[in-house]
Formats: C-alpha cells, sequence, structure tokens
C-alpha cells in the first residue's frame, strides 16, 4: 500500500485542526501564534500534496506557493512575536484575556 | 513512496503537533513545535520537494523556533499557560475536523496513487522563480523587509518615556 | 593504479553491498547508508581524538611547554585516557533542571553535527549523502544547533547557563547570516546548490599552474576569510568564544554537564568545526583537486583531508595567539563590517562573471572590494573618537 492523496489530506486537515485547538482554546498569546503557524504549514502540505498528485508534467506552482507562504509565515511569526513582546511591556500579561482596554 | 516511512511520520508529527498545542509548559510546547515542522518537512522529503522541506526546517527551526524561545524569555513571568482552556473553542477544533474528515472521505476522487514525476532539481525552482514568479519574489522581499523593520520598531523601548 | 587507488573506498564499499545482490531496493539503500554511516564517523570520532591531543600539543609549542607527552608515544594515547576519564566520570543532572531537555540537548547538538557532514564531497564520487540542495542541507542542519544551545542553557536552570546560550545564539545568529551570503557567490557562479558541481566546476589550471579554485579569485579570497571567521564564530572557537569564556560564565551552557554528556558538547564542537572547515574546503579551496597538475596522481581523499589538516591547523594557530574579544565587539564587527563585506562579495562576483571570467574581471572585481574595503575601514575608524592623550597633574 502506498500512501494516496487522501492520507496526506487527511494528514493536514489533522493538523489544521490542531492549530485551530490551539488558537481557539489556550490563553497564551504565543501559543495562539503556535496554532496559526501549525494551520499554515498544514495548508503547505495541501499544496504540495496537491501538487505531486496532479497530472504530471506541470509547472511546480504548488512547490512555489508552499515557498512564498513559508516567507510569509515567518514575517507574520517575527510581528507576531514583536507585538507580544511589545504587549507584555505595557500590560505585564501574555494572556490575551486581560488584553481588554482598547486605551493604552 | 515509502509507506512505513509515512506511518513513522505521521505518527511523529502528529504527536508532535498536538503535544505542542497542549503541553502546559511553553518551552516544551516551543520544543514541540520545532520538531512538528522537522516531521512536515519529511513529509516534503517524502513528496519529493526536497528543496521546500529544507527551506522548512532552515526557517522554521532555525529561525522561528529560536524567536519563539527569545519571546518566552523576555516575558518570562507566564512561563506556565495558567489561564483555564477554553473547552468552546475545544468543540469547535473537533467539529470542523469532523467537517473536514468527512468531506474528505466522501470524495473518489482523492483515491488515487502518485504519478511518476521527474525529480524537482534546484535549478528548475531557480529559473521558476526568476521568471514566472518574479514579482512574487520581490513583494516577498519587500514583505519581509517592512516585517523587519516593523518588527523593530515594536520592540523598541520609548526612550522618552523611560 | 592511480584511479584503482583513488577510487578503493568506492570499491571497498561495491564489494561490501555484493553479497546483498538479489535484495530488494530497501535493503540496498538501507545497508549502503549503513555503510557511509559507519565510515564516516570512524574517520571523523579518530580525527576528533587526533585533534584533541594534537590541539594540546600544538597550544603546547605555542606557549613554550611540552603538552601531554605521558599517555603513549608522544602522548598519542592521551585521547584514550580521557575517554576513560569522561565515560566513569559521574553524570550529574541538577535538582531543579528540566530533565528531559537537559538529557536531550547534548544528544541532538551531536546529532546535527555528524549529519552537517554528510553533503561534503570527501573524493572523487566519495560524497556520503548526495543531495540537490546539499549546501541548503548544511546550513538547515547547523541552525538547529541553536536550537539545542538554546536547550542546554534552558534544561540547566543555572545563570551561567544561560547566560553562556544566550550569548551563543546571539553571536550565531549575528555570523550565520555573512557564513550563508558568502556562500551566495559561489553558489552564483556555479549555478548549483550540490556541493559535488561546486566541486567539479572547480576543476582545471589557467596558465597551467594556477588552480581554477574560487579562492584564487578576488571576490573568492574575500569570501574565504569572511567564510572562516565567521566559521570561527559558529564553532565557538578562539577568539570568539565568549559562550564559554571560563573567566566569566564557568562554561557557558555546558556548565552543568560532565561525565559522557560533558564529552558529547566537546565532540559536537569539534565535528562542528570539522564539517565548517570541510566546506570552507569544498566550498573555496577545489575540494578534492589536487593544487598542481602534476599531482592529480595523488588519490583525491588524500587533497581533501590535506587541506582539511591546514585548515585546522590555523583554527588552532587562532586559539594559542589571539585574545578573546568583547561581544559588543563580535556583534559590532558582525553586523557593521561582516555583512557588508560579504554582500560586497556578491556584487564582486558577479562584476567578475560579466567581465569574462579572465584577468579584467580578476582586477574589476579586486577594485569593487578594495573599494568597500577602504570606504568602510574609514566609516568604521574609532580611532576618530579618541583624542590626543592629555595629562592632569595635581597642582
Amino acid at each position: 500500500m502506498t500512501p494516496t492523496l487522501q492520507l496526506f489530506l487527511v494528514i493536514s486537515a489533522t493538523l489544521f485542526c490542531i492549530g485551530l485547538l490551539a488558537v481557539l482554546s489556550r490563553r497564551h498569546a504565543i501559543f495562539i501564534l503556535i496554532g496559526i503557524e501549525l494551520m499554515l504549514a498544514a495548508a503547505n502540505l495541501n499544496f504540495i500534496a496537491f501538487w505531486r498528485f496532479g497530472p504530471q508534467p506541470q509547472p511546480p506552482t504548488g512547490v512555489m506557493i508552499a515557498i512564498f507562504s513559508i516567507a510569509i509565515a515567518a514575517a507574520e511569526a517575527v510581528v507576531g512575536l514583536a507585538m507580544v513582546i511589545a504587549v507584555y511591556r505595557h500590560y505585564r500579561t501574555t494572556n490575551v484575556d486581560q488584553f481588554d482596554q482598547l486605551k493604552g | 513512496m515509502n509507506s512505513a516511512a509515512f506511518v513513522v511520520i505521521a505518527i511523529l508529527t502528529l504527536a508532535a503537533a498536538f503535544a505542542s498545542a497542549t503541553l502546559q509548559k511553553l518551552m516544551h510546547a516551543a520544543l514541540m513545535f520545532a520538531l512538528t515542522f522537522v516531521g512536515i518537512a519529511a513529509f516534503f522529503f517524502l513528496l519529493g520537494a526536497e528543496f521546500v522541506g529544507l527551506v522548512q526546517v532552515f526557517v522554521y527551526v532555525g529561525a522561528v523556533a529560536v524567536l519563539i524561545v527569545f519571546t518566552i524569555l523576555l516575558t518570562r513571568r507566564d512561563v506556565q499557560d495558567t489561564g483555564k482552556p477554553n473547552w468552546g473553542g475545544a468543540i469547535i477544533a473537533i467539529a470542523v475536523f469532523g467537517g473536514l474528515l468527512w468531506a474528505i472521505l466522501k470524495t473518489p476522487a482523492l483515491f488515487i496513487a502518485a504519478p511518476q514525476i521527474e525529480a524537482l532539481t534546484v535549478k528548475r525552482i531557480g529559473g521558476v522563480l526568476m521568471t514566472d514568479y518574479v514579482w512574487p519574489l520581490q513583494c516577498v522581499g519587500l514583505l519581509l523587509t517592512a516585517a523587519l523593520i516593523g518588527a523593530l520598531i515594536l520592540v523598541m523601548e520609548d526612550r522618552d518615556e523611560g | 593504479m592511480s584511479d584503482s587507488l583513488d577510487q578503493i573506498f568506492i570499491r571497498i564499499k561495491q564489494l561490501l553491498l555484493a553479497p546483498l545482490a538479489g535484495a530488494p531496493d530497501w535493503v540496498m539503500q538501507i545497508a549502503s547508508a549503513l555503510i557511509n554511516i559507519f565510515a564516516l564517523l570512524g574517520v571523523f570520532l579518530t580525527l576528533f581524538a587526533l585533534i584533541s591531543v594534537l590541539e594540546r600539543k600544538i597550544l603546547a609549542r605555542i606557549q613554550n611547554r611540552y603538552g601531554p607527552n605521558r599517555v603513549g608515544p608522544f602522548g598519542l594515547f592521551q585521547p584514550v585516557a580521557d575517554g576513560i576519564k569522561m565515560l566513569i566520570k559521574e553524570d550529574i543532572v541538577p535538582a531543579r533542571a528540566d530533565k528531559v531537555v537537559h538529557f536531550l540537548a547534548p544528544i541532538l547538538i551531536a546529532a546535527t553535527a555528524i549529519l552537517a557532514l554528510g553533503v561534503i564531497p570527501y573524493g572523487r564520487n566519495m560524497t556520503p549523502f548526495a543531495i540537490d540542495g546539499g549546501i541548503l542541507f548544511f546550513f538547515a542542519v547547523g541552525s538547529t544547533t541553536e536550537l539545542a544551545v538554546f536547550m542546554a542553557g534552558w534544561g540547566s536552570n543555572n545563570k551561567f547557563s544561560m547566560l553562556g546560550a544566550m550569548r551563543a545564539i546571539a553571536q550565531m545568529i549575528s555570523y550565520e547570516l555573512p557564513l550563508i551570503i558568502t556562500t551566495f557567490p559561489v553558489v552564483m557562479v556555479v549555478g548549483a546548490l550540490s556541493p559535488d558541481a561546486i566541486v567539479v566546476a572547480q576543476n582545471g589550471y589557467s596558465f597551467g599552474v594556477v588552480p581554477h579554485w574560487f579562492v584564487t579569485t578576488p571576490w573568492g579570497a574575500a569570501a574565504f576569510i569572511l567564510f572562516f571567521v565567521s566559521g570561527l564564530v559558529e564553532s565557538n572557537r578562539t577568539p570568539f568564544d565568549v559562550p564559554e569564556g571560563e573567566s566569566e560564565i564557568v562554561a557557558g551552557h555546558m556548565t552543568e554537564y560532565s561525565g559522557f554528556k560533558y564529552a558529547t558538547f566537546f565532540m559536537a564542537e569539534y565535528i562542528g568545526m570539522f564539517a565548517i572547515s570541510g566546506l570552507a574546503v569544498t566550498l573555496f579551496l577545489g575540494g578534492w583537486h589536487a593544487p598542481i597538475r602534476g599531482l592529480e596522481f595523488i588519490p583525491s581523499y588524500v587533497w581533501f583531508f590535506v587541506k582539511l589538516s591546514i585548515l585546522l591547523f590555523i583554527y588552532i594557530w587562532i586559539r594559542g595567539t589571539l585574545p578573546r574579544t568583547r561581544i559588543d565587539q563580535i556583534m559590532n564587527f558582525a553586523w557593521k563590517f561582516m555583512l557588508p563585506m560579504a554582500f560586497t562579495c556578491l556584487v564582486a562576483a558577479a562584476v567578475w562573471h560579466y567581465a569574462g571570467r579572465g584577468v579584467a574581471g580578476w582586477l574589476w572585481s579586486l577594485a569593487v572590494l578594495g573599494i568597500v574595503y577602504i570606504a568602510l575601514s574609514i566609516l568604521l575608524d574609532t580611532r576618530k573618537k579618541f583624542g590626543t592623550r592629555t595629562y592632569r597633574f595635581a597642582e
């Protein structure tokens, strides 16, 4: 038995939902970032899997999108973590439920 | 493709991902996060996209994971997630998972094996990146520069407020 | 004759694989990989033992003493004695340590160091793990070291460990940029990310004597020096050994490790040094090519290890000669000098390429490098801040 496209999709769906679980159920800002990164990685896995199982030959579009998405995810992580640090300086906490004031 | 390798990598990746989403200690979660991305890179290797796998390890384990552990260090007061988990969120996640799984299992067109492909060389990726995707590449460069400057401004201390 | 000597290790491997001829494909793959792994480990652990005693002897000579000379002839069995001592030491784990992380850090650091060795071509047809993106693999694996160092610092739950780990990561991240950017000119000129292609591209001799190694071009020489200095930092060697400055923070991230775990860290550091030097040889010093056409009868792997040994000797020499730099000096040097110079190498390589890769290109790229070097030297001259010395005396 070789893995079919379906198995890869199941794996990536599971990863996505684990990321969603982290985003929706955790209170710590860094966990939320980890969850977002997991969801993006699941999307990347989908892109690569669809490229691999698509009719050949074809241009490596899926691979390109995955590369760009990794770059964008890295930028997102940098800004997100910088925001966590900035917010922590202000509120002395990283619990997202306590960032409930609009006026800083 | 080797099915034994697939099963091993799948178990490793999903277990690491689950651990990184649910562990109480932040540092352990961050390390598990790094392991998850190594697992996903292994999937990319299995799918014949070595370059993306290497970039993934390079960017996530070498840069993002290190950034996360640094952030944990700088916000040392909360190394444990003390807030109560939001069970509503967990239910939503499980519901979404069920929906996705139902959709995937219901689609018969997905029962396909991998076709033979020629190896995706770095040269080909470079060629495509410099011809068809040169504008997205420039935009990503601009975005990364903006992110760099933005992150620096965000974490810079306000000197006058002191 | 010389050809068969050159390929002797390949032949031996084929002989070892011959009994498995009828086996399925994956058995052959695993057997071949295992042979490669054991050969790599055997060679480099022997080299590690040898270098650890030679380093002490060379340092001793630099400092006018004898060095280890008791165990075996010329003290050559010193590593055996050291090994036995390390193995029978008590393994102490701090009571408040994060035990799992503390345990995993040395394993991760050693594993990544050994993995990085896999992509280097040691001789003709002698790359253990030939992969298309070999250089990228090297750096992807190498970047994992930072996480391992951090794990060691965090897991130990000790202020010296944490400080050492922070220093190590700060300087490793800063110098990773010049390290990677100085490989770009080579990758750009060759047009491939695989170490084998890079070595093959350095084949041939101009005027019959000057080998086509990239170090013989101005941009190659500049990139080689920058790469070598960054390599010194990445392997935490003197003069950039602030992460484990003994006089300041005990042993940095290795403070809380003893016995075999400490030995693993020590080994990983040396293997990392071998890997960086091996990559420098591959990228700039022509890999396994002979320096003179007349000497090509000597097997290729001999040339590789001769070049590697010369680089390792320079590492030891620098350690015996230079004092430790301050952390702010290291950082300033990285961001203000190394990074602009690394980018200049890229420009100089492009100039060299478009001026025809000949003598004209040589001179043009030298001019580009010279202008930027002089400009940076004037801009970064710290002596401007110093006035003439004035003396104040009590009236």
